[in-house]
């Protein structure tokens, strides 16, 4: 296990390096000098000499990205071209409203997947696992900017039960958590289907298994068969599709936060590139990538610890 | 021996014949996958027949018919806020999203299928390229596509390439896994033995063998394709007004959500019954080729 555990970090150091790679060289090859951006309009040519000096843009691209990675380590992502605000702060601002976003939504997912999953495999090719199946795969084709749109047609302007986002309130707070309600349903959506149809599919194969029919011969209830020894070896593949989820959570929240006008990380993403902001593009996507890639990591320690029989050897 | 070659030959039409009819029976017999395919033909025919189908221009402006309801008169589907016509603007709309779908697919499909057969075929090239589709993997989802857009700017055809290079992982892993099974079948060893190249035997044995996986990751991904299409126009990342693709449709609606909510609607329901029809065609279509297909 511990050799798992080291090899699968050594592997995602690599890989966050490369990331920062692909990012870097994507934005230094991506049209727009940086320094004219800086300039304006009104600056001089030997203005925008010193600014290129100035920024190291007048070094080797390697040498370039060396200094970007050294202070990438050292925690330091840069300054906008546009504002000149520091990229980190600007990004420390807005995550705790993306990643509150993203968890809310996991949440919601979870507690629908699951549900609408063990049902559906319960009440197998009755009306309610038709309904719960295909359910699923509009849940999977609905484009999710619309869902959110039509949510707040409906709760916040003609029912007017709950805010159209913004999250201004903390979310430990009544408002707070009203005002996460409907983001949290329109970006929980599709991977609320996902984990329903793998917890259907999951529970389907359990049931049939020998040692499920031999509980039921024991005679014991139904309910300890299907919460204790079902679940139990159902949720296995589930955990690893709730884990996968949540770094395409992370990804999703950009649109998401468009439509509620959510002060994130994804928004800070959009505008960044519309204004060609190539230093704040970086950084934003950086964070995300990396977030995705330890995610993922720890998905696949934890499944290695609660199922036994997985080895990566 | 004439009769023999004959028989033989007509035995491999029979078979060729009768795993696309048994395919294509299967598929009948799964009633979402008919109602996708339903779907998928009245998209393809709207696009086909796009200018015999409407009566005006997608981009026609009527200033004296603005934000017409659905049911008005000339216009059953409405008018958009500068008076243009819904119906041609979702018509003109499908004809976009089914060509951004298949060129999307198409050319995340050759790279995919190239990159997978070498890697699975070669095993010196298998670490790079596996390594290098892991670097691409950890993008989650639209963010290697927005990247891409950050560096050729917002363009319709710039969201295809974005999407079919974000497909290529993907791609390349399925190819890759059915190369690393059927290869060490035995008739590709009695070709090797037979000496015959390489590159005929990745493309001429290989490649017809694997269409089944491929055939249904492109199915799936249509469905993506469009629907990452549609919500990278909707941030203004794609498609750029007055084209009237869905995604951008919804965008422009939105401001008018309370006076005219059709012009939000309409393009939405259309999204979601084309990502719906691919989506279970392409489910249909794995548990008709083979139900112990494993696409992940």
């Amino acid at each position: 296990m511990l050799n798992l555990i080291v090899s699968r970090i050594a592997q995602m150091f690599f890989l966050l390096i490369g990331i920062s790679f692909i990012v870097f060289m994507s934005m230094h090859f991506a049209p727009g000098d940086p320094a004219r951006i800086i300039g304006g309009p009104t600056a001089t040519e030997s203005d925008i000499t010193n600014i290129r000096i100035s920024l190291g843009l007048d070094q080797p691209v390697l040498i370039q990205y060396k200094d970007y990675l050294l202070g990438v380590l050292q925690g330091d992502l840069g300054y906008s071209y546009q504002t000149n605000e520091s990229v980190n702060e600007a990004i420390a601002t807005r995550f705790p409203n993306t990643l509150n976003l993203a968890i809310a939504s996991m949440i919601v997912a979870i507690i629908i997947g699951v549900f609408a999953g063990v049902i559906s495999a319960l009440k197998q090719n009755t009306w309610l696992d038709v309904f719960t199946t295909t359910g699923a795969l509009a849940g999977i084709s609905i484009p999710n900017f619309w869902l959110g749109t039509i949510l707040i047609l409906i709760f916040a302007v003609n029912l007017q039960w709950l805010p159209a986002g913004q999250l201004t309130a903390p979310f430990w707070t009544v408002e707070g958590m009203k005002q996460l309600i409907l983001p949290a349903i329109t970006l929980g959506t599709g991977s609320a289907a996902l984990i329903a149809r793998m917890t259907r599919s999951s529970m389907l194969e359990v049931v049939r298994s020998d040692y499920v029919r031999t509980a039921r011969a024991k005679g014991v209830k139904e309910k300890v068969v299907v919460f204790v020894h079902c679940m139990r070896n159902a949720m296995i593949p589930v955990i690893t599709v709730i884990g996968m989820n949540f770094g395409f959570l992370l990804g999703g929240t950009i649109i998401t936060e468009q439509v509620f006008a959510i002060n994130g990380v994804g928004r800070l993403m959009i505008d960044a590139i519309a204004n060609r902001d190539f230093p704040m593009v970086q950084g934003s996507v950086l964070l995300v990538a990396s977030l995705f890639v330890i995610v993922n990591l720890i998905v696949d320690i934890v499944y290695a610890f609660i199922d036994p029989r997985i080895s990566y050897d | 021996m004439t009769t023999q070659t004959v028989s033989a030959k007509s035995i491999k039409n029979v078979e060729k014949e009768s795993v696309f009819k048994d395919t294509f029976k299967r598929i009948l017999k799964n009633k979402l996958a008919v109602v996708g395919l339903v779907i998928i033909s009245i998209q393809v025919l709207l696009a086909i027949f796009a200018p015999l189908l409407t009566s005006y221009a997608p981009d026609t402006q009527n200033l004296s018919a603005r934000e017409l309801p659905i049911g008005s008169e000339g216009h059953w589907l409405g008018t958009d806020n500068h008076g243009r016509d819904m119906w041609s603007r979702i018509v003109y709309g499908a004809r976009i999203s089914i060509l951004v779908g298949i060129g999307s697919v198409g050319l995340g499909l050759l790279g995919g299928v190239v990159l997978g057969l070498l890697s699975g075929y070669y095993r010196k090239l298998d670490g790079i390229i596996m390594r290098l589709m892991d670097l691409l993997f950890a993008f989650p989802g639209i963010l290697l596509a927005m990247l891409i857009i950050a560096i050729l700017g917002t363009s319709l055809v710039n969201v295809v390439i974005a999407i079919s290079i974000w497909s290529i992982p993907n791609c390349a892993r399925i190819v890759r896994g059915s190369v690393l099974s059927t290869k060490k079948e035995e008739y590709i060893l009695a070709q090797r033995s037979l000496g015959s190249s390489d590159r005929r035997i990745m493309f001429k044995h290989i490649l017809p063998n694997i269409t089944a996986p491929i055939i249904v990751f492109a199915t799936m991904r249509m469905a993506t394709a469009i629907l990452s299409t549609s919500a990278l126009s909707y941030l203004g990342l794609g498609a750029q007004p007055p084209t009237p693709e869905w995604g951008a449709m919804i965008a422009a609606g939105q401001d008018y959500m309370w006076t005219s909510p059709h012009m939000t609607i309409v393009p939405g329901i259309a999204i979601m019954l084309v990502v719906f029809a691919f989506n279970v065609v392409g489910d249909g279509l794995r548990d008709a080729l083979d139900p112990n297909m494993d696409l992940n």
